[in-house]
């Protein structure tokens, strides 16, 4: 058994990898600090996977009305930000990427004042603005890391903008989607919130149609925690109108979200056609 | 949910501790990890985007096992060669390459001249040069890890070996109570008695021997570096496998049907099973008995007794005191309750009586089972020494006639230090101030002298054109041959496989 691995990149970020996390983290301020801010991050890494291991058969359950009190700082953070969504089939891993980003920065803000923190894992990210400070941020076309496929386009978050994560879902990312959606990139107060409400707008994305192939999770991957539930396995040629379609309900979804304060904006992106909701200034390229 | 059909196909990997099951073609959670023909194999490597301030393109992080020939670990060093330490003749050692301890290299202190060997030799094709030598060491001192929850003593209590004191309690981290030993202040700072006993405790303990020590207020504890610790008399054999609330968490599905209640003793947070998330989840009907403590959330209580060497770190040896009330209107006679400890070590089972009174009966075999299940998952107490200490002085004039650049080519990593050949942590900050595990090191590595003051061996290693560059004493560098060539005084020592060798170079001295 491995345990967590730690490497400075050439350019002085980050890298933290244990088991299936990935995080790139990069830290702005003084010196001091940031060293400060490295170490701690460092030492809470450690113990992640295992706490969230030690509950991962209840976390990988649906959410219910009543209220799971689990022990991990993480797996709270999963459920807290899931909350809002146990109407509709959901699990607290749902936002198991983000709440570990959000554990990370919350280690690092703790150890000293700096200027900008951006803790990415694997896409879902968790910010810190120090006041004045901003982040431009690139929106993916598709949650595949291998996919070389363009930006779709930038963000600006600037502090005060009550915008602590940043968060895509979609087909091709490392979580199955119950959607059709190429990505769905949400801005939220925190990135487990984020990463909760990219899923599920993710999951509105959708129609039915032939050229949409689906397939029971668990006859993909083993321990998933969706189940025998459908997800997209492959998406052909949609007609205009079916997108249309299919972006029209994840909008109206995100609409909702926004209404109800779970979100600050989302960005939708399905077959080079966008859908855009909140207050973003987005110069899209698509 | 949907668990899968156990087959032979299935491979359970083990590279973390998410521990997936992954079926033939499939990866596991990570996707570095799949199932090739029923053998757990590496995939591709892995590609990360970083959205950055910068929007910073992809960035492949892990090089392709098939180009490495080897499974990256975060270290660039890959090999270690298990070969002999001390230097000796070469019908001795072979063929193998050879590293010069400063085990009983002797020294001189103040160092008014150049260490007792300056050895060159080649590592790689490069040509390398150690400064051996015995540090004399005033400021030092050991950091002890006890994988026990059992109560040693209050924090800032004195630990004293035959009357004297000779460190503290210090903070308890997971699992384990530290203490911190030594230090200029008890070695010179108290009385003559005090300094004394005080260098052969840390003497007696770095060349991994038993000492016995008592806390104010406290334990009586026995340690050996890696071996079990000794509290109160009693050998503790495992840590615990989590809090009281975690150890509900991990084997909740496997009391069900067997069991009405289940209270897992913790001197930290201690669990009520059908209180608990994971009893409720499973259906579990509340039993109506209470546990005294403070409720923290539901089914997880804090302080349900005083900390103590009973049950589960508390001073609990009945555990029937820490229930506070059973319910009438919810108990039923004949209910079941299992109470254990958080590591399997202590369990009783009891049956409700007529009057709702527990009465402890034999266990069933399938709790029973579950008890000694908790036990296995518990990892092997151990005694951890660590010998910490400050090279950042005259030393360094034996390896240098400037002997701040020493300090600095330490710190760029060009330098790498070790201690009996063995991994050293350099602390961040001023000096040279290194910590390493003594069971990393070759036995009896350590000496004194009547200051008091513990003598530790200590190797600087680096390139030779960067021992010319910091000022190093090259009229006095021999080469390996001849050193070894001293003949009967040199020990062979053979080296720990799973120390890196310690002559690549610094700045790859990770240790896996």
């Amino acid at each position: 058994m491995t345990g967590p691995h730690f490497a400075i990149l050439a350019d002085g970020r980050r890298h933290f990898q244990h088991g299936p996390i990935d995080l790139v983290i990069e830290a702005f301020g003084p010196v001091t600090a940031v060293a400060a801010a490295y170490a701690a991050a460092e030492r809470r890494f450690q113990a992640v996977l295992n706490e969230l291991v030690a509950e991962l058969w209840l976390l990988r359950r649906p959410l219910a009305d009543e209220r799971l009190w689990l022990d991990g700082p993480v797996a709270r953070r999963m459920i807290a930000a899931c909350w809002p969504y146990r109407d509709r089939f959901i699990t607290p891993m749902a936002a198991v990427a983000g709440a570990v980003a959000d554990e990370i920065l919350a280690a690092m803000r703790a150890a000293g004042a700096l200027d900008r923190i951006y803790v990415n894992n694997g896409g879902d990210i968790a910010l810190h603005l120090a006041p004045g400070q901003r982040f431009d941020i690139g929106v993916a076309a598709s949650p595949d890391p291998r996919s070389n496929a363009a930006l779709a386009g930038r963000v600006s978050v600037l502090a005060g903008d009550g915008i602590g994560g940043i968060a895509t879902s979609g087909r091709g990312g490392r979580s199955f989607s119950l959607g059709i959606a190429d990505a769905v990139t949400v801005l939220a107060g925190d990135a487990a919130s984020a990463d909760a409400a990219a899923t599920m707008i993710g999951n509105a994305v959708d129609i039915d149609h032939p050229a949409v192939r689906r397939a029971p999770a668990s006859s993909i991957k083993d321990d998933t925690d969706l189940g025998g539930r459908l997800v997209t396995t492959g998406l052909g040629t949609l007609p205009e109108p079916a997108i249309a379609e299919a972006l029209g309900r994840g909008e109206a979804r995100a609409q909702a979200l926004l209404d109800a304060g779970l979100i600050a904006g989302a960005v939708l992106l399905l077959r080079g056609r966008h859908r855009v909701v909140g207050r973003i200034a987005l110069p899209l390229a698509a | 949910m949907n668990e899968p059909a156990p087959s032979i196909d299935l491979v359970v990997c083990d590279a973390c501790p998410v521990l997936c099951r992954i079926r033939p073609g499939k990866t596991g959670a990570c996707d570095r990890y799949g199932n090739v023909e029923g053998r757990l194999t590496r995939m591709d490597p892995m590609v990360l985007m970083a959205a950055g301030p910068d929007a910073a393109p992809l960035v492949p992080f892990l090089v392709a096992p098939e180009v490495t020939g080897q499974e990256w670990n975060g270290n660039p060093v890959a090999h270690h060669v298990p070969v002999t330490l001390a230097s000796a003749d070469r019908t001795a050692v072979g063929d193998a390459p050879v590293f010069v301890t400063g085990i009983g290299s002797g020294t001189t202190y103040p160092d008014y001249k150049p260490a007792p060997f300056i050895v060159s030799s080649r590592h790689d094709g490069v040509d390398m040069v150690t400064v051996v030598t015995e540090g004399i060491f005033s400021y030092c001192g050991i950091k002890v890890k006890i994988d026990t929850d059992r109560y040693v003593g209050p924090e800032q209590a004195a630990v004293r070996c035959n009357g004297e004191a000779v460190g503290h309690v210090t903070t308890a981290e997971y699992g384990s109570q530290m203490l911190a030993l030594g230090g200029v202040h008890h070695l010179t700072g108290g009385s003559k008695k005090e300094g004394q006993v005080t260098c052969q405790t840390m003497l007696a303990l770095a060349n991994k021997q038993a000492v016995e020590l008592t806390v104010d207020g406290g334990a009586t504890l026995t340690l050996q570096a890696g071996k079990p610790p000794v509290v109160d008399g009693k050998l503790e054999e495992r840590m615990r496998v989590g809090c009281g609330s975690a150890t509900i968490g991990m084997f909740a599905k496997q009391w069900q049907g067997h069991v009405d209640e289940v209270i897992v003793v913790d001197d930290h947070i201690t669990g009520v099973l059908t209180e608990h998330q994971a009893g409720r989840f499973l259906g579990m009907e509340p039993s109506g008995i209470r546990v005294r403590g403070r409720r923290s959330t539901p089914g997880r209580y804090f302080q349900v007794a005083e900390p103590g060497t009973g049950w589960g770190g508390t001073d609990v040896t009945d555990p029937l005191t820490i229930i506070d009330s059973i319910d009438p209107k919810t108990a039923r006679p004949g209910m079941r309750l299992l109470m254990v400890s958080t590591t399997g070590e202590d369990a009783a089972w009891f049956v409700l009586d007529g009057d709702l009174k527990p009465v402890e009966t034999a266990m069933p075999e399938a709790i029973t089972h579950v008890v000694e299940r908790i036990g296995e998952n518990c990892e092997p107490a151990l005694t951890s020494i660590l010998f910490v200490g400050g090279a950042g002085g005259s030393l360094r004039a034996g390896v240098t006639e400037n002997p701040v650049r020493l300090t600095r080519s330490v710190k760029d990593r060009l330098t790498r230090v070790t201690c009996g050949g063995a991994p050293v942590y350099v602390w961040p900050g001023g000096g040279i101030t290194v910590m390493v595990d003594v069971l990393r090191m070759p036995d009896n590595a350590f000496g004194h002298v009547p200051t008091p003051a513990l003598v530790a061996p200590i190797e600087f290693t680096l390139r030779v054109e960067d021992y010319r560059a910091l000022g190093g004493h090259m009229d006095w560098v021999r080469p390996l041959a001849e050193v070894a060539e001293v003949g009967s005084r040199l020990r062979v020592a053979a080296a720990q496989p799973e120390n890196p060798w310690p002559l690549t170079p610094a700045g790859h001295a990770a240790t896996p």
